[in-house]
């Protein structure tokens, strides 16, 4: 670098520094804040506030699973942070237009009310809810007699009961089904021909459901689950002496003697021993599902679409990679900003009605408009297709056709929808 | 082929050189042009020759270079370089890059005023515009906008620059001498490209995921008219409209439709679609040749450059270029 581009440089930082910090003081609160809050702190309002957007992020302090590879760090924050990284994004954007969004976190301690919590919070008035809930807890707010005027943006669960006989009429779902993943996965195996699957199941709940939408896609799209097994060993703690060579035994029994097959999958939700799977199977295959190649909303590894900016603006702010979970809540977030940008209002049954419409589709780094599915309130969207470290496709895959829209190709269409989402 | 050149043209400097430079070119038939465009993937600018479409050189840029465009004196073409935060900046005589401007974080694509003074540089990562002297280099302003600056167009008498912010879906609309942002003007989802009529009297954006081009007049700010697209057999998602030009006679308006592989011309007076032309895959950025005959398609997927005869509205010839071809620039 010359000599000439370091002056401009520092005299650019002092430029930064001058607008942004009218004190020393101020200005080292702020030193990992977002560039988009400080574009807006910057600007200060340029537009008076004539309409303020409640939003409370609402969530319990449930024991996720560890991730089995210590790659992956164990987060405090998994979710909470998409959700202010949308806040920062609607803002900028609200100030140019006279729109405020405030953002409530409410992580209810397990010991704790949920509904207390939820109750209180509907009742001053904050009926949007970006709900980061387990399916039981998640029904238990949608039916509070207070929520029935709310809209509740699930960030949390995949379960396709939540979207069929489940179903609410105040909830909305952001994260792909286990349905529209298992499609995801399937259209693209079509796609290669690998056609005869071994899936391999944890002991989760989730894992049930998960194993179900792959049968189901199995069955929709012409593939065949030749052998069929639970993981039966006792999990463990994910870090041990040695623990290694337990693994690396355990795996190849797990595996060993099942009919011919082109690609393992494993479902496991709970990480107890999907990544275990990858290079340790019996006969060499790949492995697809809740590891190896992964049918995700979101992924690190991904940049197409500006998705490079989200993820240096989320790294930046949050000293961290972007998760699924921050990604849904991102899209919770900007789905009631895009509401608010474009119909002036912020009270729930505008957003609702906006949500809805023909007009509504909030993007979401995948090239195509986002929008939800009416039968069952699903976030329709494309899927990555993620390794561990690179993006090796997106579903829907070319040659899979519908009728109106090429994403309803994943999931469960209306037809088929046992959701009675009342009037 | 008539040709006449516009009172309403770019009130650039060396406008009379160029119509000068432009009515030499037309006495001895096609001048022969050299054309720049990007590789985002290659890190590299492709340099042809327009009458026998051939590359004359290969220059590697810096990282990632997307925004293209050429000075109004012709005598530079600026280049984004979006992972190394710099524009490049090429000598259309050398053919080399001679200096680079730091541009701020992730430059994407930029405009300069038709005096030859300012570049106007979006920073998509950074949610504001980069003001730079273009001559030093040295930084003017930093304007904040919405979020995800992109498209980037400073008006022919140079009075505004509009600058459009995808996340936001706003284009923006910068008061030159102040370096204020006097209007923000709600568009239509991920606006990528902003283009002054040649009059200047309107301003056309255009909204990717929105799949619309956006008509705003230059003096309300408002959205006077909503251009749509439809092509029979092409779903309504892959029609992502990305870059566009104007026909010197301003008559015509090029739009980049991405996916959908065409590029759609409107009639830029009564604002129909008059045809959808089939280029190569995911067309993103587009150029007129400076006698005004042919147009100029970056092809995205296919790595290639369609040439289109504007007379006729017929594909002519498809070009290879590099790897993920994204904008052009021409030198007459």
């Amino acid at each position: 670098m010359t000599d000439l581009l370091i002056v401009q440089k520092f005299a650019r930082s002092l430029l930064v520094a001058l607008l942004v910090c009218p004190s020393l003081l101020v200005c080292g609160a702020f030193a990992l804040a977002d560039p988009a809050a400080d574009a807006r702190r910057r600007a200060q309002r340029a537009v008076p506030v004539t309409v303020t957007a409640e939003i409370a992020y609402l969530g319990r302090a449930y024991e996720d699973p560890l991730p089995l590879s210590l790659v992956d760090k164990v987060l405090t924050d998994n979710g909470v942070q998409g959700a202010r990284s949308g806040i920062n994004y609607n803002e900028t954007t609200g100030n140019l237009l006279g729109h405020a969004y405030k953002l409530t976190e409410a992580v209810v301690p397990l010991a704790d009310s949920l509904a207390e919590k939820a109750k209180a919070l509907l009742a001053s008035g904050t009926k949007l809810l970006v709900a980061d809930l387990e399916p039981a807890d998640l029904i238990a707010v949608a039916d509070l007699p207070e929520a029935r005027d709310a809209i509740i943006l699930s960030i949390r669960s995949s379960s396709d009961d939540l979207r069929g006989h489940d179903c609410r009429a105040n909830v909305f779902h952001i994260p792909p089904s286990f349905a529209m993943r298992a499609d995801a996965l399937a259209q693209y195996l079509l796609w290669k021909k690998w056609r005869r699957w071994f899936v391999i199941t944890g002991k989760a709940t989730e894992d049930q459901q998960y194993l179900a939408a792959l049968k189901r896609a199995a069955g929709r799209f012409g593939a065949k689950i030749v052998e069929e097994r639970d993981y039966t060993f006792e999990a463990g703690y994910r870090r041990t002496d040695d623990g290694h060579q337990q693994i690396q035994t355990q795996m190849p029994l797990l595996t060993q003697g099942a009919m011919d097959h082109d690609i393992v999958i494993a479902v496991d939700t709970a990480e107890t021993f999907g990544d275990y799977l990858l290079w340790r199977t019996e006969v060499p295959r790949p492995v697809a599902g809740t590891h190896g190649l992964m049918p995700v909303a979101w992924h690190r590894s991904f940049e197409q679409y500006a998705a490079m900016q989200m993820q240096n603006r989320f790294q930046r702010s949050t000293g961290r990679t972007m998760t699924e979970r921050d990604y849904a809540a991102w899209i919770a977030v900007r789905a009631i900003g895009e509401a608010v940008t474009r119909t002036g209002r912020a009270d729930a049954a505008s957003v609702r009605a906006y949500l809805l419409s023909s007009a509504f589709e909030v993007a979401g780094f995948k090239g195509i408009g986002l929008t939800f599915r009416a039968w069952d309130h699903q976030l329709r969207q494309p899927i990555l297709l993620s390794g561990p470290r690179t993006l090796v496709s997106i579903s829907p895959q070319p040659g899979f056709l519908h009728e109106r829209n090429l994403t309803d190709t994943l999931g469960v269409d209306a037809p088929e929808t046992t959701c009675r989402m009342p009037k | 082929m008539k040709m006449k050149v516009m009172p309403t043209m770019r009130l650039r400097s060396t406008s009379i050189l160029a119509a000068m430079a432009l009515t030499l070119a037309l006495a001895h038939g096609a001048g022969a042009a050299t054309i720049f465009v990007s590789n985002e993937k290659d890190n590299t600018v492709t340099i042809l020759d327009s009458t026998k479409l051939e590359v004359i050189k290969v220059l590697k840029t810096s990282k990632r270079p997307r925004g293209i465009i050429i000075t109004p004196d012709f005598k530079e073409v600026l280049v984004c370089a979006g992972d190394d935060n710099v524009v490049d900046v090429i000598d259309t005589d050398k053919l080399e890059i001679v200096r680079k401007l730091e541009s701020g974080p992730d430059p994407e694509l930029l405009d300069v005023d038709p005096a030859n003074e300012r570049v106007y540089i979006a920073n998509e990562d950074d949610a504001m515009v980069t003001v730079l002297e273009r001559a030093s280099g040295k930084l003017i302003a930093e304007i904040p906008i919405g979020v995800e600056p992109e498209g980037m167009a400073v008006s022919p008498d140079n009075k505004v620059t509009v600058a459009t912010s995808e996340a936001s879906s706003m284009a923006h609309v910068i008061e030159n001498s102040t370096l204020k942002v006097l209007a923000n003007v709600l568009v239509d989802t991920r606006p990528r490209h902003a283009e002054f009529e040649p009059g200047g009297e309107r301003v056309w954006v255009t909204a990717e995921i929105g799949a619309t081009v956006s008509v705003i007049d230059r003096n309300s700010y408002k959205v006077v008219k909503k251009i749509g697209f439809e092509i029979p057999s092409i779903r309504r998602e892959l029609i992502q409209p990305l870059g566009l030009r104007f026909s010197k006679d301003g008559k015509l308006a090029f739009v980049a439709l991405g996916p959908a592989n065409r590029v759609a011309v409107v009639d830029a007076a009564t604002f129909e679609v008059k045809q959808y032309i089939l280029v190569g895959q995911r067309p993103w950025h587009v150029e007129v040749d400076p006698d005004g005959s042919k147009l100029y398609v970056a092809n995205g997927l296919t790595n290639d450059m369609t040439v289109i005869d504007i007379a006729t509205l017929k594909p002519l010839k498809s070009v290879k270029v590099g790897r993920l071809p994204w904008g052009i620039a021409i030198k007459p």
